[in-house]
């Protein structure tokens, strides 16, 4: 077995998370070493896919509009979350995501200017200039600057941990089994969402028709290890971000791309060619991931959205081009839904509209009326052909399961104490600030800020 | 002309490509290729054309892409639009058959032609009168003693007279295809001013990926020394001509003239700059470029280094018996340079200029 050279602090993933535990301990002098499952090419997780963060801020900067107060910041994540999230760590993070920006313009990453936004999230969220591959570059830069080795290709598949100390990992390291000391640990290698086997304990045989948005080599591994080995777990193993995205997405690492953002503007059916959620319940960015768990309860978890063409240009281009058909019959067809249940359903749902003033910038109360469920806002007749639709399945972006920590990225062990040596920071401990829903952008804010402070807190714990 | 014929591989590629971003839309702030894009949702090959020319291979974009290779979807916009480009310089070129020559052997066709022609001039002058080759010519009109003032006149009239020409005839069969029409004032204007800064090879002032996903300047700056290089020897020999024919003083010029001056800072400037250039060009990450294009890119850095560093040499050494021959070879590039204008890489210039005014054009809509 391959022993690589020992270090004193051993990180785990190679994401924005992990990547700012590795910078902020080795600027503070510890010899660091980036254990990375995927090559290359396909470094960094899914912070491969994103695209900002969300940031508190007081008055307008160089790329946010107005200005998110803290407060305002802390009650969205409540209202989201339903309570579910560890108040004192997520007052931490929002308190420390106004400083993020900075921290990463010292270290060579670039922001665009505020835009005003193509999702509306100028004011709340600094966007990546071309997105998180570029952040990644330049914080990759920064950390082999500073001497931080990386290994690519390299999957911790064990933990030696004894009494809750870590001593060194077991690898699969490019294709053999290898082995590495350290003085302490700081995972960050993301949650189980690429792992099918485990989604399909909390989820059932539905977790088989999951695409997976990011990468595939968040397999949980490290995760399992360390619960294995008696560290205290947060958040429920169902509990995730999933979104509704195309079906015809490549089952991994589609990222963006692969989103449809027709919802809002059309009628969403199940393979019985039945409605099941209201379409039209808010604007399309507050909505959308809810609709990966609503399609999942759907039989063969998949549904369709169906537009007519004064809807077409209303929204943004998606990457699949959508079916087409000059009847609903037709589509029907080409969708493999029953036609004349296909066409009552459009039927019934263009009698309910009501009519009104159709605006796509507000609530326009364009509403149906005798549907169960109602569409509530942007509800239109589908009458004017031609007809398109595109198939939709839920898409995972990350799951909530992951180590209890303390305020500086400590992990916790089941039986109360802390770890000695070892901290987590990302996906991986998610879940303690998100029990459960969303807030966009929040999931770089939650690595970011406990990545840093995992970094700073082994620096202090091993140069003692 | 374009949208009837049956779409290319390249074309299809490109197609393909703009779908892809035209859904992730991560890199709207790098250029104006992404607002351009993001402003249609159908890309028949005018449009591909505009905005593979809109592209100044930066190669942000490319650092930047989730999904270029490993990915599956395997995108690779610089290489892709650069091929467009390339293409569309084919396309329109005056006459055609010119323009594909080009395409593929730009270098050894440009160094070709100014070898022959330098060629050519010795030999005639050796035919004629071969002391004129090992004496040595002062003063006023010594130049014309080696070739007759009327030669080099009609020579380079001709040369350089076709080049327009043909250029121009070019730029508007592709302002034609592309866009059509007039573009108003404020279009142009803020067109020139992009060129002359080449704003965005400075992407928002933090530089371009020049050699790998670090950002520099180095680029934008060799190419500024290039463009107002070539521009300053230009005004040279325009001075030059209004001295001669309107003041009636005959080169060779002091070395405090105005044309001197100004063609040696021109002079120095574009052998640095496309040094610098061609420099990049050897150490970049090659993955983004397209390989095929070499010929073309480097035929154009090759004739104005030559141009510029013979041009020099015939003024280091006009008052020895070296002049002769300095003066023909620099001739023979001078000569190609005007005669490859058309078909070579100096299109760009143009083609772009054409881009950033639709561009400012439909902004302003």
């Amino acid at each position: 077995m391959t022993e690589l050279d020992p270090c004193d602090l051993l990180v785990v993933g190679g994401g924005n998370a992990a990547l700012c535990a590795a910078i902020s301990a080795a600027e503070r002098g510890l010899k660091v070493t980036i254990c990375e499952a995927a090559p290359i090419g396909f470094r960094g997780g899914n912070s491969r896919h994103v695209r900002n963060f969300r940031a508190a801020h007081d008055a307008p900067t160089e790329v946010l509009t107005d200005s998110y107060p803290t407060d305002e910041y802390f009650d969205d994540l409540m209202r989201v979350t339903a309570g579910k999230t560890n108040e004192r760590l997520a007052r931490i993070a929002i308190a420390e995501s106004a400083h993020i920006e900075r921290w990463m313009r010292e270290r060579s990453v670039r922001f665009q200017p505020a835009l005003g936004g193509t999702l509306s999230l100028g004011r709340t969220n600094p966007f990546f200039l071309g997105g998180g591959k570029a952040l990644l570059n330049a914080l990759y830069r920064r950390a082999e600057q500073f001497g931080v080795k990386v290994h690519y290709d390299t999957e911790v598949t064990g933990l030696v941990i004894e009494d809750g100390a870590f001593i060194a990992a077991h690898l699969n390291h490019r294709g053999f089994a290898a082995r590495i000391r350290a003085r302490g640990l700081a995972a960050a290698a993301g949650g189980f969402q690429a792992n099918l086997d485990w989604l399909e304990e909390a989820w059932g045989p539905a977790a088989r028709n999951f695409t997976v948005r990011g990468t595939r080599y968040a397999q949980g591994t490290l995760l399992r290890s360390l619960l294995d080995h008696g560290v205290e777990r947060v958040a429920e193993a169902d509990q995730c971000h999933a979104i509704a995205l195309d079906a015809r997405a490549p089952k991994f690492d589609a990222g963006i791309v692969s989103r449809v953002d027709s919802v809002p503007f059309s009628v969403m059916v199940n393979t019985r060619a039945e409605r099941f959620y209201d379409e039209g319940e808010d604007f399309w960015p507050k909505r959308y991931a809810i609709w990966g768990r609503l399609i999942a309860k759907q039989p063969g978890q998949i549904a369709y959205s169906i537009i007519d063409n004064k809807a077409l240009k209303l929204f943004m281009p998606s990457l699949f081009q959508p079916e087409q058909a000059d009847t609903i019959e037709a589509l029907a067809g080409k969708l493999g839904l029953e036609p004349s249940a296909l066409s009552k359903t459009i039927a019934n749902y263009n009698t309910a509209c009501t009519g009104g003033e159709f605006d796509t910038t507000v609530h326009d109360g364009c509403r149906t009326k005798g549907l169960a469920p109602e569409k509530s806002n942007w509800a239109r007749p589908i009458d004017q052909p031609p007809f398109y639709a595109w198939p939709m399945v839920p898409g995972i972006t990350f799951t909530y399961m992951g180590v209890a920590v303390d305020e500086n990225a400590r992990v916790q062990m089941a039986d109360g104490r802390p770890a000695a040596n070892i901290w987590a920071a990302g996906e991986i401990m998610a879940g303690n600030v998100l029990g459960q829903g969303y807030l966009a952008g929040i999931g770089i804010t939650i690595g970011s800020v406990f990545g840093r402070r995992a970094g700073e807190a082994a620096a202090r714990t091993l140069q003692n | 002309m374009l949208d009837a014929a049956p779409e290319t591989d390249i074309q299809r590629e490109a197609r393909r490509a703009m779908e892809i971003c035209n859904a992730c839309r991560y890199c709207e702030s790098y250029c104006p290729v992404f607002p351009a894009m993001f402003a249609r949702r159908d890309f028949p090959a005018p449009d591909l054309a505009h905005l593979a020319n809109l592209c100044h291979n930066c190669k942000g974009c490319w650092h930047a892409c989730q999904y270029a290779p490993p990915h599956e979807f395997g995108l690779n916009l610089p290489a892709t639009l650069a091929k467009v480009r390339t293409q569309s310089y084919a396309d329109y070129a005056f006459p055609k058959a010119a323009g594909r020559l080009f395409q593929h052997n730009g270098l050894f066709v440009s160094m070709a032609i100014a070898v022959s022609l330098a060629a050519v001039l010795i030999a005639s002058m050796l035919l004629i009168d071969s002391d004129t080759m090992t004496e040595t010519h002062r003063g006023e009109g010594a130049f014309y003693a080696v070739i007759p003032h009327n030669t080099m006149v009609w020579l380079g009239g001709i040369s350089f007279g076709w080049a327009i020409i043909a250029m121009i005839a070019g730029v508007s069969g592709y302002w034609r295809a592309t866009a059509g029409g007039r573009p108003g004032w404020a279009a142009v204007r803020a067109a020139i001013a992009d060129a002359a800064t080449t704003r965005h090879l400075g992407s928002r002032g933090g530089g371009c990926n020049d050699l790998d996903a670090g950002f520099s300047h180095a680029r934008r700056h060799a190419h500024l020394a290039t463009m107002w290089g070539f521009l300053l020897c230009f005004a040279a020999t325009c001075l030059g001509t209004v001295l001669d024919y309107a003041l009636g003083w005959q080169a060779p010029y002091s070395w405090y003239s105005a044309p001197v001056v100004t063609g040696t800072i021109g002079g120095v400037a574009l052998m640095g700059g496309t040094a610098g250039l061609f420099a990049i060009k050897l150490r970049t990450d090659p993955e983004p470029e397209a390989r095929e294009l070499w010929g073309m890119d480097t035929g154009l850095l090759a004739l104005l280094f030559f141009t510029a560093a013979t041009g020099l040499a015939l003024l280091f050494w006009r008052h020895t018996s070296a002049m002769a021959w300095l003066l023909a070879v620099h001739l023979g590039f001078v000569l190609a340079l005007f005669v490859t204008l058309p078909y070579g890489k100096m299109v760009h210039g143009l083609y772009r200029m054409a881009a950033l005014i639709r561009f400012h054009a439909e902004q302003d809509r």
